[in-house]
């Protein structure tokens, strides 16, 4: 065996960091889906009328659309009456503060590493957790509040700012878009909600935690982002679950909303449970993430770091509708083991002058599947439109598979694209090298493949790339020997 | 310091080191020489512990622990270097941030507390002074995209940051214009101390004009066939290989 290969076969061996449980009362749904459970979950969070119609109407579209079987992925099938589509964690009342917070929740917030008090206190990022279903804390409200940034949980929005749900909700993303934005859109649970008035730059990252904690409850959160004339936000995503034997599923949407000049920046750090090596367990994340940027001179830029989940498949897209808009996408997308990932992204350029970038760095380690998925469609208004993209593989060993799918359709001529792709495999040498350094072969193996992943990496707020480099380095654990 | 008896080695089945034996002592300045393809690399590899090459035959002895029981990066941490013939790039990581890993693990190896940033940019600053390395060289992704001479000075930096017991230099002068050439060799010779020692693998007698070492081996057919003092470099450098080729067939007839 060579040493790249053991280094492999000993890196199959990380355990998943965040898998414990929290032993706290859950009020849950029965298994199933049907018009009962949606009135039941609308009922629960005391929702207006409105808000079930739209959902039932969701429900609706979802009967009679198809789950998509294109992506480069394998898993049993579903069986979406077997699931627990609402699960809300009992509590006297809700909490106008950290104190009034169930004490074992913000335990495991601490077992994370994301006290929110510490946050509230050091980082400066207002967090809005959601535990399952229900929002749990949102600090940093009022602080924001000052400058007229709304930023609350989505059911909190629902009730409070019912006239801009209604406005930009399925704006972005429509009910019937696929399978799971319609299955998403009947049974959402809870989200985070932001709106940055015009012309205000938003002082601090807004951030949001989510975590799957009962047991065969799917996790449907809606994340709905409004960014006014002029304004700029930058939103932070973090996500986590225990270990269990079952597969969970996760269906979430995010829209986003830039106006005239806007700018949002969304960062994702994904560590879902990917199951365990033998590919037992794990999230399936099927999730629809789409902004547009409806003024001119707008920019939405989606980074994301995907470390997690057995099954990926996820497309953070940009609609570059307004005239000079600029839509960006980083990846990095590590699996390892039995995992599999297919994502990558779309840019659909519509105005004139509409610039797009893609950097996509895919690292694949074990049995896992890698696979870049990215469209670069130039609509015939849009004159003058660029992309650049660079799509690259990196390999550790020869169980895996890394795979790009780019797909360009261009309808102006005018259009200028271009796309590099490399594909390389882990050095022994560069091992070696660090390990004539004095670094072991673990180090060696995060230290290369952070520095592979850099040009990403740097997109991320200081606080999150740390942690992102971690997260890499723990997925990759053992994966040489 | 270092003793190696007997050693043979082969890669991929092949038998590169046919028996060599060397013995440096602390303080002490070796040179290596030898045709192409006669082993220098195999046996600088083999000591810093690279595992496509098999140990057939033979010990060594570093620092009286067993070397050949060692993981590569134990016998760095150890106090073994090697400055690479061929320097390997490592693109997106910096020459600072490589050796802050490389330097806190060595020192985590040792009982030592990690050295703190402003520590460790002291010690860079010092040892760049000494290399006359650039700042902005370092601040680059290792090695990557450097000239053929830049990448011998950073494997120089290195080993100035890193101190090592016992330094290989392989071919480290080769690229090298003549300015870089006398920096590297003062490098070499301000680290020089009496408990340290460095082997230099080199084709030219040139740079033993920098760095005096006090013996001088032929490596040959994977063995060393002759050693002697820096005599010894003038005179291959005259006569060449042949004179060495000659005397070793009157040797085996
Ligand atoms: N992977 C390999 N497979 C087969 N032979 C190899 C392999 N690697 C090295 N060799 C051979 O081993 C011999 C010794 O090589 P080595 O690099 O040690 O020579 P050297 O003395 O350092 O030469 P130079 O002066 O050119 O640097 C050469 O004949 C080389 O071709
Ligand atoms: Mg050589």
């Amino acid at each position: 065996m060579s040493k790249d290969d053991q280094i492999l076969e000993e890196l199959t061996s990380s355990e998943y960091k965040y898998g414990f449980e929290t032993a706290i009362d859950a009020d849950e749904a029965p298994k199933g889906l049907n018009e009962d459970i949606i009135r039941f979950i609308s009922a629960k969070k005391e929702e207006p009328e409105w808000m079930l119609e739209w959902r039932l109407n969701a429900f609706e579209k979802w009967k009679t659309l198809k789950e998509p079987k294109w992506p480069n992925v394998k898993y049993p099938e579903i069986n979406y009456q077997d699931i627990i589509y609402y699960s809300a964690i009992k509590q006297k009342a809700t909490p106008s503060n950290l104190d009034e917070v169930d004490p074992e929740l913000i335990e495991t917030f601490k077992k994370l590493g994301i006290s929110l008090e510490e946050q509230k206190r050091l980082t400066g990022v207002a967090v809005d957790a959601v535990l399952d279903s229900v929002s749990v804390a949102t600090t940093f409200k009022d602080k924001l509040g000052e400058l007229g940034i709304i930023f609350c949980s989505f059911s909190e929005a629902v009730k409070e700012h019912p006239e801009l749900v209604k406005k930009y909700m399925g704006s972005v993303v429509p009910v019937n878009d696929n399978y799971f934005a319609a299955l998403n859109s009947a049974v959402f649970s809870d989200g985070s909600f932001a709106y940055i008035p015009k012309g205000v730059r938003c002082p601090m990252e807004l951030s949001t935690y989510f975590r799957i904690n009962a047991a065969n409850t799917g996790q449907f959160e809606r994340t709905l982002i409004i960014a006014e004339e002029g304004s700029y936000v930058s939103y932070l995503e973090g996500c986590t679950a225990p270990m269990r034997d079952e597969n969970q599923l996760h269906a979430a949407i995010v829209e986003i909303y830039a106006a005239k000049d806007a700018e949002v920046k969304y960062s994702t750090v994904q560590n879902w449970y990917p199951g365990n090596k033998e590919g037992k367990g794990g999230i399936y994340n099927f999730v629809t993430k789409r902004g547009i940027c409806a003024g001119s001179g707008s920019k939405i830029s989606w980074t994301q770091v995907e470390t997690g989940s057995a099954i990926t498949w996820k497309y953070p897209s940009c609609i570059l509708k307004g005239d000079n808009s600029v839509g960006e996408f980083y990846s990095v997308a590590v699996t390892n083991n039995m995992q599999q990932a297919d994502t990558g992204t779309k840019m659909i350029h519509i105005g004139k002058n509409t610039k797009s970038r893609i950097v996509s760095k895919g690292v694949s380690a074990g049995k896992s599947q890698n696979s870049y998925r990215g469209l670069v469609q130039v609509m015939p208004r849009a004159e003058n439109a660029r992309n650049f993209s660079q799509c690259d593989s990196l390999l550790m060993g020869d169980k895996c598979g890394a795979h790009t799918f780019p797909y360009i359709e261009t309808g102006n001529k005018s259009a200028q694209i271009e796309h590099e792709a490399t594909t390389s495999k882990i050095g022994e040498d560069q091992i070696f090298y660090c390990n004539q350094r004095g670094i072991g072969t673990e180090d060696a193996v995060a230290l290369i493949v952070n520095g592979y992943c850099k040009e990403v990496l740097n997109q991320l707020p200081m606080e999150f790339a740390v942690e992102a480099q971690k997260l890499l380095a723990l997925t990759l654990e053992g994966s040489v020997g | 310091m270092l003793k190696v008896e007997n050693l043979k080695a082969s890669i991929e089945g092949k038998q590169i080191l046919n028996g060599v034996n060397l013995s440096v002592n602390p303080g002490e300045i070796h040179a290596i020489m030898g045709p192409n393809g006669s082993g220098k690399s195999t046996l600088a590899s083999v000591l810093a512990g690279r595992d496509s090459y098999q140990v057939t035959e033979g010990s060594i002895s570093f620092l009286n622990q067993d070397l050949l029981e060692m993981a590569p990066e134990d016998r760095a941490r150890e106090g073994l270097f090697l400055a690479f013939q061929y320097p390997v790039e490592i693109p997106g990581v910096s020459t600072t941030n490589f050796l802050k890993t490389a330097v806190n693990q060595i020192r985590e190896h040792r009982g030592q507390e990690a050295l703190d940033a402003v520590t460790f940019l002291k010690l860079i600053k010092e040892k760049m002074k000494l290399v006359e390395i650039d700042n902005s060289l370092l601040s680059r992704a290792l090695n990557d995209g450097f000239s053929g001479g830049e990448k011998k000075r950073n494997e120089i930096f290195q080993m100035a940051v890193l101190e090592p017991r016992l330094a290989i230099l392989d071919e480290t002068d080769s690229g090298l214009d003549i300015d870089a050439l006398r920096i590297v060799a003062n490098g070499v010779n301000t680290l020089r101390n009496k408990d340290n020692a460095t082997i230099v693998v080199t084709h030219y007698q040139r740079l033993l004009d920098y760095i005096i070492p006090d013996f001088v081996h032929v490596l040959y057919n994977g063995r060393i066939v002759k050693s002697g003092t820096k005599e010894l470099a003038k005179k291959l450098e005259e006569k060449g290989y042949d004179w060495i080729r000659e005397n070793e067939t009157t040797i085996a007839g």
